[in-house]
């Protein structure tokens, strides 16, 4: 673990020190613009059809939120479902939940090493770490989680977990934590490093671990995307595969994976397709040869249950992780993932990590945003992110003590009396044409003592010095030279 | 309460309204490809070619002949096949009279040869359930016979596609042979061999699964390769 | 391609006699001339503006501070200000935004609900006023000139502010439009986004000053006034004396010879 890390237990709490951080990190600045000017080009030209797009982006979305409507009943059916098809199922309200049960399952054959495909929720419930402390090795398989891994990092991207890193990076990480490899910085020769020194891992372990993209409770199968063939690893080869997944992935049919894999993929890096999609819905059957002869799910909440009680904010989990709105994101551009300091960045983690974390501990990031409306635009299941952004700030703002029906974790946690005392004057100024047009009268007589230091503001521009007279004056003006 | 009932409890508590229903089959009838038989071979090439997939065009009898020389171009010293069944039969009369290639089968359970599996088998043969024009992509559903690891742990996967069975998008494909009805174990979709762009967004193929994709895709009677040829 | 689509000249969008004007708060403070920019150019068109002096702010900075209370109030103190039926022109795109898509919202349920939505139907951003209302052919009067055009992301998200903008541009005869790196990005300043995350802001806005600057373009143009402030305020504090901007309204009263 690095030391940025080990800090506190809550790095999002430190976001604006982070993201100063980042900002002044220019490789990062350049490799991250490069990374994302990329991405929103591939995304662009795998939607060469417009019309197509937003009837499918409608689609998805209406295919979220009908899942969503019916989501206890649908878990109920993927439980029912699965246990038919002889996987368990496994429920946890909480991180730690979780953990214990992945761990439990592992202990009970004495496993002591796990072979990991990409699940982001395994990295909110930092199973590796647990697991670790208890004595079982686990390595993530995904080329860019195990370089982060080696690194001692976490992911900065939900996708592109080492799109921060350059090949040079790279080239001297193998080299250093990999035992006689020489540097090199050709990209084949990295990836054919990290495929032999994984290879070892699946034959050898004891359990596969995986995350579950959707989850169908029509079939009770469990859909996994990748390109790496990492995840049919993970899933094959060790004897038990316990997949974890967040309750909100479960869909009612069958058929509506087919656009939702396709939405998910063309936004995410502007492939029609990846290489593989794995859909599971046993473990080996009797007179069958090979994969896992135990499988198991687990079903987190970990906040996804607030989210989920009010109406507006459950649109937040229509989310199908595909990365968009990170890559056109213009704050995410410039200061990289890590500096949110939550497993999920960008407008996605500024919406989902409050459920997770409180606003306690995330109150900067639903302001880290100008609203700019970038990311609801690309979300292929049309989150209204910016709507979401402002009812998060309309919660952070709203004083702790007030009873509201859904309260969220960390309600009034941006509170500050100094702040509503300024709005509610503002109110009283701007909410009163008498009061606004003394305002507008003393402002602009007052010019003289703009002060020179305007908050944040005089950071980066002039002071705002307001004009010698007012819109208001110059029109009454012009009317009276008209009479 | 255990969680579970916690969770279902928060869940079936919250306001909730009647939701629309969508409309999948309506979309991919407005949207999805129009293509004739031609059409739809050539792009479904198009696709595979795009991700570096080898297509060889083929004839229901000169396919064993072709897997053969295949083979012979490369360097692999053992092929895992199915010989119990019928193309399996086929392939193995093909491919036994190469002195430089073993020829091995999956007759045992996996754990009791995994080593030899990942260590020593350099190629695997198997057959294809159907293709999917518009991705270009095959579809397996492993089984006893052609269990899911012959298409995954060896270098170089051959692949035999009857490619009469090329249905124009995944969602024909799924409602047309009726997956909801019924899973198998485990159902793939495989696009290419196995790729990765993790490091600086370079394209790398070969990542954990197979590094090369080799199709025998079988032509019926009245087509010819011939008319397949400008499929990049 | 986009839901409400300002770009192609709406039919049945009658050109009306009269209009109402909502200079909105920024302008009003801090950019006024603009704001007589406009009127003059509308009056120019033969059109009768009305400037209801009780005026103040459409609600958007508390609005978007998640202060809803606060700015319901200051939006409620502008809904009778437009008792006839006339288009309500707002010559910065973000405010109209708000006015035409959020005051709906931030009304639902209360007792001015349909004041708010019937309002909300009569907003008009100008430079969409200028093109699918009125057809505005400019006769170019000026030097030849390069301009770049910047849009602000409410504006060009909910009101397609970008393609209109560029049409007016592009109808001027001797003015060249050009196109800066990363146009579509926004400009970094978000209300209180530029004051909660002055370092993040910072970072955004010397980039779009700097693609700006380096477009080519002698000036540059934008119909929004937070942007405007935005660009122009980091150029002055880099000390910037040449490259500026100015909003569309006073560029096309410019080139078309009605300012002196
Ligand atoms: S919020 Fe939308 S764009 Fe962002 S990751 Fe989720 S689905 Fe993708």
């Amino acid at each position: 673990m690095s030391e940025q890390q080990t800090i506190t237990l809550y790095p999002s709490r430190q976001f604006k020190d982070n993201a100063r951080a980042a900002l002044k990190d220019g490789e990062l600045r350049q490799s991250l613009r490069t990374a994302m000017d990329y991405l929103m080009a591939k995304r662009l030209s795998a939607f060469s059809d417009g019309d197509e797009l937003e009837t499918l982006r409608t689609l998805g979305e209406t295919i979220r939120q009908r899942c969503l409507a019916k989501l206890p009943e649908l878990l109920e059916k993927l439980e029912a479902q699965l246990t038919a098809n002889g996987v368990q199922v496994h429920w946890a309200e909480t991180t730690e939940q979780a953990n214990e049960i992945i761990h439990g399952l592992i202990a009970r054959r004495g496993g002591t090493l796990a072979v990991k495909g990409k699940s982001m929720v395994s990295e909110e419930t930092e199973l590796n770490h647990y697991l670790e402390a208890r004595g079982v090795t686990a390595v993530e398989s995904d080329m860019g989680e195990y370089i982060v891994q080696l690194a001692g990092e976490k992911p900065t991207h939900i996708i592109m977990p080492a799109i921060h890193k350059t090949k040079a990076h790279i080239a001297q990480l193998f080299h250093d934590k990999l035992p006689d490899t020489p540097y090199t910085e050709d990209v084949d020769s990295l990836i054919r490093i990290g495929r032999n020194a994984l290879r070892d891992l699946y034959l050898k372990a004891d359990v596969g671990l995986s995350g579950v993209n959707f989850a169908v409770a029509e079939t009770g199968t469990l859909c996994l995307v990748e390109n790496e063939g990492n995840g049919r690893m993970c899933t094959t080869v060790p004897d038990m595969h316990i997949a974890i997944t967040g309750i909100e992935k479960v869909v009612e049919k069958l058929t509506d994976v087919v656009p939702l894999y396709s939405l998910l993929t063309r936004s995410a890096i502007g492939q029609p397709i990846t290489t593989y999609f794995n859909m599971i819905s046993s473990p080996r059957k009797p007179g069958e040869k090979d994969g896992p002869r135990e499988v198991h799910l687990v079903l987190l909440d970990n906040g996804r249950s607030q989210a989920y009680a009010d109406e507006q904010l459950r649109k937040t989990l229509q989310c199908i992780r595909c990365g968009a709105c990170m890559n056109h994101c213009p704050v995410y551009t410039r200061i990289g993932g890590h500096a949110y300091g939550t497993t999920y960045p960008g407008p996605i983690g500024e919406i989902i990590s409050p459920h997770m974390l409180g606003l306690e501990n995330t109150k900067d990031l639903p302001t880290a945003s100008s609203l700019c409306g970038a990311c609801g635009e690309v979300c292929p299941v049309k989150i209204p992110i910016p709507e979401m952004l402002m009812r998060l700030r309309e919660e952070e703002q709203r004083p702790a003590g007030e009873v509201v029906a859904h309260p969220l974790r960390g309600q009034g946690a941006a509170h500050t009396g100094k702040e509503a005392l300024a709005w509610r004057t503002w109110r009283g100024l701007f909410g009163q044409p008498g009061a606004y047009k003394l305002f507008g009268w003393a402002a602009t007589r007052l010019r003289g003592l703009t002060p020179p230091g305007q908050l944040g503001w005089t950071q980066n521009h002039v002071p705002l010095k307001p004009a010698a007279k007012t819109l208001h004056q110059l029109v009454r003006e012009r009317d009276a030279a008209r009479r | 309460m255990s969680a579970r009932d916690n969770i279902l409890a928060k869940l079936r508590n919250a306001p909730r309204s009647a939701p629309v229903e969508p409309d999948v089959a309506a979309h991919f009838e407005r949207f999805g490809p129009r293509w004739n038989e031609v059409e739809a071979l050539r792009h479904w090439a198009t696709m595979m070619r795009s991700v570096k997939t080898d297509i060889v065009w083929c004839t229901e009898s000169d396919w064993p002949q072709r897997l053969a020389e295949q083979v012979k171009a490369r360097p692999i010293r053992s092929l895992l096949l199915a010989r119990q069944t019928p193309h399996g039969a086929l392939a193995h009369t093909a491919l036994e009279h190469n002195p430089l290639l073993q020829l091995k089968t999956f007759d045992r359970m996996v754990d009791d040869w995994k080593d030899e599996l990942f260590n020593d088998t350099d190629a695997a043969f198997t057959v294809v359930r159907c293709g999917i024009a518009a991705t270009g992509t095959l579809v397996l559903w492993p089984d006893a016979d052609e269990p899911r690891t012959m298409s995954l742990v060896p270098p170089t996967h051959f692949a035999l596609f009857d490619t009469r069975t090329l249905h124009a998008d995944f969602h024909t494909a799924m409602t047309s042979e009726a997956w909801p009805n019924g899973m198998p174990t485990n159902a793939l979709l495989v696009s290419g061999p196995s790729k990765t762009a993790d490091i600086q967004l370079t394209l790398a193929y070969g990542a954990h699964g197979p590094r090369d994709l080799v199709v025998l895709a079988v032509l019926p009677p009245h087509l010819s390769a011939d008319q397949l040829k400008d499929a990049a | 391609m986009q839901p409400n689509s300002a770009a192609t000249p709406a039919a049945g969008r009658v050109r009306p006699t009269d209009v109402y004007f909502f200079g909105t708060c920024l302008l009003d403070l801090f950019l006024p001339e603009a704001g007589m920019d406009a009127i003059t150019l509308l009056e120019n068109l033969g059109l009768r503006v009305h400037f209801p002096q009780a005026q103040s702010c459409c609600g958007q900075p508390a609005y978007t501070s998640g202060h809803p209370n606060e700015a319901r109030a200051v939006a409620r103190a502008q809904l009778g200000l437009f008792p006839n039926d006339w288009p309500i022109v707002v010559p910065s795109g973000s405010c109209g935004g708000m006015m035409k898509h959020h005051w709906p919202r931030l009304f639902a349920g209360e007792p001015e609900q349909a004041l708010a939505e019937a309002l909300a139907a009569r907003v008009v951003e100008l430079s969409d006023f200028l093109l699918n209302v009125l057809d505005f052919h400019p006769q170019d009067r000026g030097l030849p000139t390069r301009v770049a055009v910047h849009t602000s992301c409410g504006a060009r998200r909910e009101m397609n502010v970008h393609v209109t903008s560029w049409a007016l541009v592009d109808r001027l005869g001797n003015v060249e439009r050009v196109v800066h790196d990363h146009e579509s990005e926004c400009c970094g300043f978000g209300g209180t986004f530029s004051v909660k995350h002055a370092d993040i802001a910072g970072a955004m806005v010397t980039d779009k000053a700097a693609s700006l600057q380096h477009s080519g373009a002698l000036e540059f143009v934008t119909a929004d006034a937070g942007c405007l402030l935005n660009i122009n305020g980091k150029l002055a504090k880099d000390g910037e004396r040449v490259f500026a901007g100015k909003h569309l309204a006073t560029f096309l009263l410019e080139r078309t010879g009605g300012k002196a």
